[in-house]
């Protein structure tokens, strides 16, 4: 093995099994390894415990079982400013943002990387299922190979000049293998559950978290015919195709949230999980991303996803004159969401995303779903 | 790599006259002071001379010195001891606002209690001024705490003129003398304080002692109770061993203090210079003149400089310093010392490190750690 012992990465530790087992990789490859903790939120306990201490205090001891050194940062005026202030307008304007995509644009692969880079490393690891590898002299970025787990979709807005210095150990494993890594080696975290949702909301209630910053405004429940068929908590706690929470009884299928209508303050609904209204046949990006080399002035084919966790379809990508790009969909998809991500793959190559601001259908916007 | 450590402020190594003495201690006697055979009386010897050299060291009385935990709880028992045990005479206790946490936080404790607190401000170099001391006090005022040395900057507040002015007033008056305890001849008699904290790990002894000292007949209510070891005060079987490690420490100080202060001047100013001849930008927070300031605590504001990456940075190069006080989450909190001097808006606030020396650093060190900045410098600013 070649010496590392003077190439410094600095490892992104949560506090969580993944980073913990990245940083452990990297220290047996020989890498001089340097745990950095993220404090991106400030917010107490009912115990009026930072609620970030438990994270960085497992953070301490997987690096300690490491000897590693490690530190801490603080980007919470960053993460507010670019992250969270994104969030609410995105909600604001009706749609349904998509905070971990954000984090990863402006905290983790901006601010981050830069001050890993202010410390003398020579790469930023993270433990994300991604991988970077090098294919005919340009760093691309491939899906992780657990299929189940990979987090490409979440990474599709770094910027690509920046993979040469990251590194994902995890990509070429599944998540099993690195729960039994953990064990292995008695890691402090191998048990730790794996956070779910929001990093900022954490393990509390979703609506209750959004009325702190928000108004909410409630308002009808219409079918996309007209007829009432109830009330709505504010447009903000709904997300295309949803069927939780809407309280709608009597007979039939059930019902799902199908559109919204801002101006109205309307929360469109339909019956049926596979009912018409929810499927469309293509989608308008904007705030498009690419990680391949490319002017992508031309239509080209390739597969895409357009949520996180689902298979990837086919499709047709036409880029249009103002940066923008349409995307055509092979067969129609069901509940695109405005604000959430679209992103492009060629195989297991990761080729860039946008931002859904429209969807379409027979080429017409779909209003509701506008 | 050498390391080199420059937070003495934090605590210090022990010396190896007092980890000789404390393994002495543990060969020769174990026994529990309060017992009332021979095993406790040897215990109990030791511990009565212990107490009289804290006693020397500050021109206290043998019966006023209470052996504590360490600094926070020594600060802890004076502070609430002194306000309940005053409170049907006044609720009003003046501070100031450049005080350590374990003086700030029971002070915003006896707050919600509903006592009622006055944080004095301070100038831009750190220092209280004695005439908002007079102004702030009230009829109802208790307790007057206001701290001998600064630990983020190393200031000596006007400890004389305060002592003097209270007790004209007969308003008790508590120091927290933790920074001073090393550098500083301290006489409670002459300084007319009437308690004051002290701590064994700033001066080369062990962790986990420290002491009280109670001008006799002053009214203090203790906080723990147990069994009535410290005359009351301070329930709880003593920390024998601990205790005669913090002996062999104050004989130590008062034997070399003169020669470590003139070590410490040399090093801070061997530090500037070495700075200056490599054209170092800085400033120096607080006054560095020797009436107002100790030797052994040099805070400088480093223009254009993140703190979390310079600590960062100096660490990895091995340079042991510090900022004002890491959250629990590990990140740097703004030093409420400069923000009381500089204003919640100065840049110092988020460009400024601590280094503080101690009787192991040596003047070539003081290079290398000039070194090492213009090395961090030179390569964060190729990066940007």
């Amino acid at each position: 093995m070649s010496d590392r012992s003077n190439i410094r990465v600095v490892v992104g530790m949560s506090g969580g099994v993944d980073s913990s087992v990245t940083a452990l990789l990297l220290k047996q490859q020989g890498y001089d390894v340097v745990g950095i903790f993220m404090k991106n939120w400030d917010d107490t306990d009912e115990f009026g415990v930072c609620t970030a201490t438990k994270d960085y205090e497992d953070v301490v001891r997987v690096c300690n079982q490491l000897d590693i050194p490690y530190y801490a940062v603080n980007f919470e005026k960053q993460y507010w400013d670019k992250v969270f202030t994104y969030f609410l307008d995105e909600y604001k304007a009706g749609r349904t943002p998509n905070p971990d995509v954000m984090c990863n644009k402006e905290i983790k692969f901006k601010a981050f990387l830069d001050h890993a880079m202010s410390l003398g490393a020579d790469y930023l690891a993270t433990g994300h299922y991604a991988q970077v590898e090098e294919r005919d002299g340009q760093h691309v970025m491939l899906k992780g190979i657990d299929e189940n787990k990979d987090q490409t979709y979440f990474l599709n807005q770094i910027p690509k000049d920046i993979l040469p210095r990251i590194m994902f150990p995890l990509g070429g494993m599944d998540k099993k293998e690195v729960r039994e890594i953990a064990k292995e080696h008695d890691l402090a975290t191998a048990t730790k559950k794996d956070s779910t949702g929001i990093c900022f909301i954490g393990e509390r209630n979703f609506k209750e978290f959004l009325s702190e910053y928000l108004p909410a405004q409630p308002g009808e429940m219409r079918s996309l015919q007209g007829e009432v068929k109830g009330k709505h908590d504010g447009l903000m706690y709904y997300t295309i195709g949803q069927r939780q929470g809407l309280g709608i009884g009597g007979s039939g299928e059930p019902w799902f949230v199908v559109g919204k209508n801002l101006e109205d303050n309307v929360l469109y609904v339909g019956q049926g999980y596979n009912q018409d209204a929810l499927y469309a046949d293509g989608l308008e990006a904007s705030e498009l991303n690419w990680l391949v080399e490319g002017d992508f002035t031309e239509s080209f084919r390739c597969t895409a996803k357009f949520r996180y966790r689902q298979e990837v379809t086919p499709v047709t990508v036409e880029p249009k004159n103002d940066g923008t790009v349409m995307v055509h969909f092979d067969e129609e998809q069901r509940a695109i969401t405005p604000g959430q991500a679209v992103v492009f793959y060629d195989e297991d190559v990761c080729l860039g995303g946008g931002t859904i601001d429209r969807v379409f259908k027979n080429e017409q916007t779909v209003k509701h779903l506008a | 790599m050498k390391r080199i450590y420059l937070d003495h402020a934090a605590t210090t190594p022990i010396h190896p006259d007092v980890k000789e003495a404390m393994h002495q201690v543990m060969d020769e006697s174990f026994g529990n002071p309060s017992s009332i055979h021979h095993f406790g009386r040897e215990s109990r010897k030791r511990l009565d001379e212990a107490r009289m050299t804290m006693a020397n060291s500050i021109n206290g009385h043998y019966e006023s010195i209470i052996f504590t935990s360490g600094g926070t709880e020594a600060n802890n028992l004076a502070i609430f001891g002194t306000a309940y045990a005053n409170q049907d005479q006044g609720n009003h206790i003046i501070t100031t606002q450049i005080e350590h946490h374990a003086v700030l936080h029971p002070c915003e404790q006896l707050e919600k209690e509903g006592f009622d607190v006055t944080y004095l401000p301070v100038d831009e170099n750190g220092l209280v001024d004695i005439m908002d001391v007079k102004h702030a006090l009230r009829k109802d005022t208790i307790l007057v705490t206001i701290m001998f040395v600064n630990n983020e900057i190393g200031m000596k507040q006007p400890i004389q003129m305060i002592g003097n002015l209270l007790r004209s007033k007969g308003i008790p008056f508590h120091t927290d003398a933790v920074q001073a305890y090393g550098v500083e001849e301290i006489d409670v008699e002459e300084l007319k304080i009437d308690l004051l904290t002290a701590s064994s790990h700033k001066i080369y002894g062990p962790k986990g002692i420290g002491f009280l000292y109670k001008r006799d007949g002053l009214n203090l209510i203790q906080r723990q109770y147990g069994g009535e070891q410290e005359r009351t005060f301070r329930s709880g079987t003593e920390n024998t061993l601990a205790i005669q490690g913090f002996k062999k420490a104050v004989e130590v100080l008062q034997q070399e203090r003169d020669e470590r202060i003139q070590h410490y001047e040399r090093l801070s100013e061997q530090l500037i210079q070495a700075l200056n001849n490599r054209q170092i930008d800085y400033a120096i927070n607080g006054d560095l003149s020797k009436e107002c300031h100790v030797p052994n605590i040099l805070n400088l504001s480093f223009e254009g400089m993140d703190v979390e990456i310079f600590l960062t940075n100096l660490d990895l190069s091995g340079v042991a310093v510090s900022s004002g006080s890491a959250c629990t989450a590990g990140s740097i909190d703004p030093s409420h010392v400069l923000k009381a001097m500089y204003g919640e808006d100065s840049p110092r606030l988020r460009n400024s490190v601590r280094f503080s020396f101690g009787m192991d650093n040596t003047e070539e060190e003081m290079e290398q750690v000039a070194d090492r900045i213009e090395n961090i410098m030179n390569r964060l600013a190729m990066n940007n």
